[in-house]
């Protein structure tokens, strides 16, 4: 079978990187467009019009050939991905979501970004228990029969891991954005809120001011939840995206933690526990603990705030020719809904308000889309978003003078891509 | 119902519903779940709090611990647990003053890399995960008085006890005031929860923002080919393509044949198809040795491989797309063809 594809004409970029981009850089004024568009005139016309394909000769394939779909051949080169070095063992490891390759807000489950401490289990769910004890006035077990009878409730909220970004404290240290924020999904998740089994179980929720949750893993995963953020919008899950949990995402059942960092999404949840003081887990005393100049770690940070970032043009990407683009992004708070994203294409001395599509969610991903005019010329795209509190996405540097280089967590800061002169987006920091 | 008679039905009914009912004068949602028992929560409630809540009866010394470290620890994390392998090492980084203090120097320092004991805050912390969630390969399995010597020997490989050290429910709380970082954290911040108050704070200027920007960071050179081939990791159509790995040019251009005078092949190097087809090996495409065996006895071979040039392609020999080329002349299109189906 032919698996003829694309049309448009890419020069590839065999040349040095570095030496391409300082080149591009020295250019002053005169446009140089390095990728010729269009090119000499085809005599009669395209062949992929002129010459009718087999598709429109030919018999296609019936119903059901394939009882559970799956993208186009054509789409196999975006998967989730490692990061080369980043971790040793592939069970304790992540895969990051292709977010230069994905539309709108909801993330295709195939493609949720993956994090496991012990490797991943497809568990039997007529086999799982979920345990509610602790400072409640009945302990109680629910099988996922009982769960599903309670009153559901679907909402589309983000997951983000704490650590997203976190190789880029320093300084550039990936070539795209899948590396550099794929550890970023959004789904819409079905589940019963966990106010309504802590109710049911008769949760003493004045002197029970935590909660531990635990995944049924190897590694067993705990971490302490505020009983007033438990109460809140929290969601004991069986669903993404309107078929079940993937085995990789906590199949059959999973905490959603809206606006908290992925690690507190316990998978594969099976006890919850109601306590009076906070639990100091090894994922809130060893990891997930943010190192300040001053040597002290920030213990239970666990908000995930304001944050955008383009991911068309970005980073190893190289723009056809000039002329116009949609350039187009994701933004995000932990706090809330978004209320503007700002775009800059000249590192930050000039902003644009993008459009935001709708819906426009709390703690989900808001879509954000500006047509841009590229004249051929250096530029440094950047976005920043701020959420409904009024929080601004800060700089790299405005988060480095509070929380220095060594924090790991939480680096929310905005995201520069350069596009030379030659086309090519690269990942750069700017002050 | 009429097999039924009307008194049997309703003793059958209080049978079977009794536990329903009891269970209404608690509010809502009947019939879901049932109560745990006693000996269910003891199976699943293992954890270790801070305070050192939920710590079982049990002890191990040192020297026990080095026995079970041997058999089941040590290859991942090395015999001292000095190992950087396969996790970062547990082992390192602190000082006899940083015991004394509660404050490890070297976090205040930087540089180092992080050890866990370097880290740990609650000794309980160590326990806890220990028994949970090790061996890696069969977590759960060790008995208590195991988990205590095994956290012993760690202690001890610190430099925290000594090796005639016997750890135990009854000591736990001395050693806690031993460990090294145990005055190292704060929960003073507002990112506990989703209504603190933010640390860092940044205003949205809108037009001739600060001085003119400058790069303060690119992909070092090391890393420019860490993340593979990133022209396979995007579709082949739309607003961009991802760049083809620029690293892999030299390797490719080295391995074209030398001394060859064919106007072909100099056509072939001048058009860029040598950075990708080598003369014998496959590397980022197929070697020309290899199209030409699979074009070999083909009798429209040229025009076939000619169409396939104008129209790039992915698929027929691995993942990565070759970029069409529309606009190269035919004739020298033809010349470069003909010499690589010449390939052998």
């Amino acid at each position: 079978m032919k698996r003829i594809t694309a049309i448009g004409q890419v020069k590839p970029a065999v040349e040095d990187r570095r030496g391409f981009l300082r080149r591009s850089l020295s250019l002053t004024g005169g446009a140089v467009a390095a990728l010729a568009g269009g090119g000499a005139a085809i005599a009669k016309g395209d062949p992929a019009i002129l010459q009718l394909p087999a598709h429109s000769t030919g018999l296609g394939q019936p119903v059901a050939a394939r009882g559970y779909g799956k993208p186009s051949e054509f789409e196999k080169n975006l998967q989730r991905r490692e990061s080369p070095g980043l971790t040793r063992v592939s069970q304790s490891s992540v895969a990051f979501a292709p977010l230069q390759g994905l539309f709108g807000i909801i993330t295709p489950n195939g493609l949720h970004f993956e994090r496991h401490h012990q490797g991943w289990w497809d568990i039997d769910p007529r086999q799982h228990r979920l345990m509610l004890h602790g400072l409640v006035r009945e302990a109680r077990v629910y099988t996922m029969d009982d769960l599903m009878r309670l009153p559901s409730v679907s909402r589309i909220h983000f997951i983000e891991c704490g650590a997203n970004s976190g190789m880029e404290w320093a300084n550039v240290a990936v070539p795209t954005v899948q590396y550099s924020h794929g550890m970023l999904s959004c789904c819409e998740f079905t589940g019963v809120r966990l106010a309504t089994l802590l109710e049911h179980c008769g949760a003493d929720v004045k002197k029970g001011r935590y909660l531990l949750a635990e995944g049924a893993d190897g590694s067993g995963l705990t971490r302490t939840i505020g009983m007033e953020r438990a109460l809140d919008d929290v969601i004991v899950a069986w669903a993404m995206n309107g078929e079940c949990l993937r085995p990789e995402n906590g199949y059959p059942l999973r905490l959603v933690v809206p606006g908290v960092q992925g690690v507190s999404w316990v998978k594969w949840l099976r006890r919850l526990e109601v306590g009076d003081q906070p639990w100091d887990t090894r994922e809130e005393a060893l990891h997930y603990i943010d190192l300040m100049p001053d040597g002290l770690h920030r213990q239970y940070s666990s908000v995930q705030e304001c944050k955008s970032v383009i991911t068309t043009p970005s980073g190893g990407q190289v723009l056809l020719n000039q002329g116009q683009y949609n350039v187009t992004g994701l933004a995000w708070s932990g706090r809330g809904r978004i209320r503007r994203v700002d775009v800059s294409f000249d590192g930050g001395r000039n902003w644009k308000i993008a459009r935001l599509e709708a819906p426009v969610l709390p703690k989900a991903l808001t879509r954000f889309n500006i047509s841009w005019n590229w004249d051929g010329r250096p530029a440094i795209l950047q976005s920043r978003a701020i959420d409904d509190t009024g929080y601004v996405q800060p700089k790299i540097a405005q988060l480095r003078a509070v929380r220095g280089t060594r924090s790991i967590y939480h680096n929310n800061a905005i995201q520069s891509w350069l596009v030379a002169a030659s086309g090519e987006v690269s990942n750069v920091q700017v002050e | 119902m009429s097999r039924w008679s009307r008194p049997l039905f309703w003793v059958l009914a209080l049978a079977i519903c009794g536990q329903g009912w009891a269970q209404s004068s608690k509010g809502q949602h009947q019939g879901i779940g049932r109560a745990a028992t006693a000996d269910e929560i003891a199976a699943w409630d293992t954890d270790v709090r801070g305070d050192l809540k939920g710590l079982p009866p049990g002890s191990g010394s040192v020297s026990r611990g080095e026995v079970v470290w041997e058999a089941k620890c040590a290859s991942c994390h090395g015999s001292f647990g000095e190992s950087n392998q396969f996790f970062p090492p547990l082992i390192g980084g602190i000082t006899a003053e940083d015991i004394k203090t509660g404050r490890v120097a070297g976090l205040v320092r930087g540089g180092d890399q992080r050890s866990t004991v370097m880290k740990l805050p609650k000794i309980s912390t160590l326990w806890d995960y220990i028994n949970r969630a090790m061996p890696w390969q069969a977590p759960k399995t060790l008995t208590a008085d195991e988990v205590y010597a095994v956290t012993a020997y760690i202690l001890n490989q610190g430099n925290i006890v000594p090796g005639s050290f016997v750890l135990s429910d009854r000591n736990m709380a001395e050693v806690q005031a031993m460990l090294p970082n145990r005055n190292g954290m704060t929960r003073n911040h507002g990112l506990w929860d989703t209504r603190g108050k933010p640390d860092v704070k940044a205003a949205a200027c809108m037009r001739n923002c600060g001085p003119e920007p400058r790069i303060t960071s690119q992909l070092p050179d090391h890393a420019s080919g860490s993340h593979g081939n990133l022209a396979e990791q995007y579709r082949l159509f739309g607003q961009v393509r991802m760049a083809v790995l620029p690293a892999v040019k030299p390797v490719a251009a080295a391995a074209a044949p030398a001394g060859v005078s064919d106007p072909g092949r100099s056509l072939a190097d001048k058009n860029g198809c040598l950075a990708c087809h080598a003369p014998k090996q496959r590397t980022i495409g197929p070697a020309l040795a290899e199209i030409a065996s699979k074009y070999r006895g083909v009798s429209d071979a040229e025009s076939r491989l000619v169409a396939k040039v104008r129209a790039g392609g992915q698929g027929v020999w691995g993942n990565m797309p070759m970029p069409p080329y529309q606009n190269l002349p035919e004739q020298e299109l033809r010349a470069m063809v003909q010499w690589m189906l010449k390939s052998e």
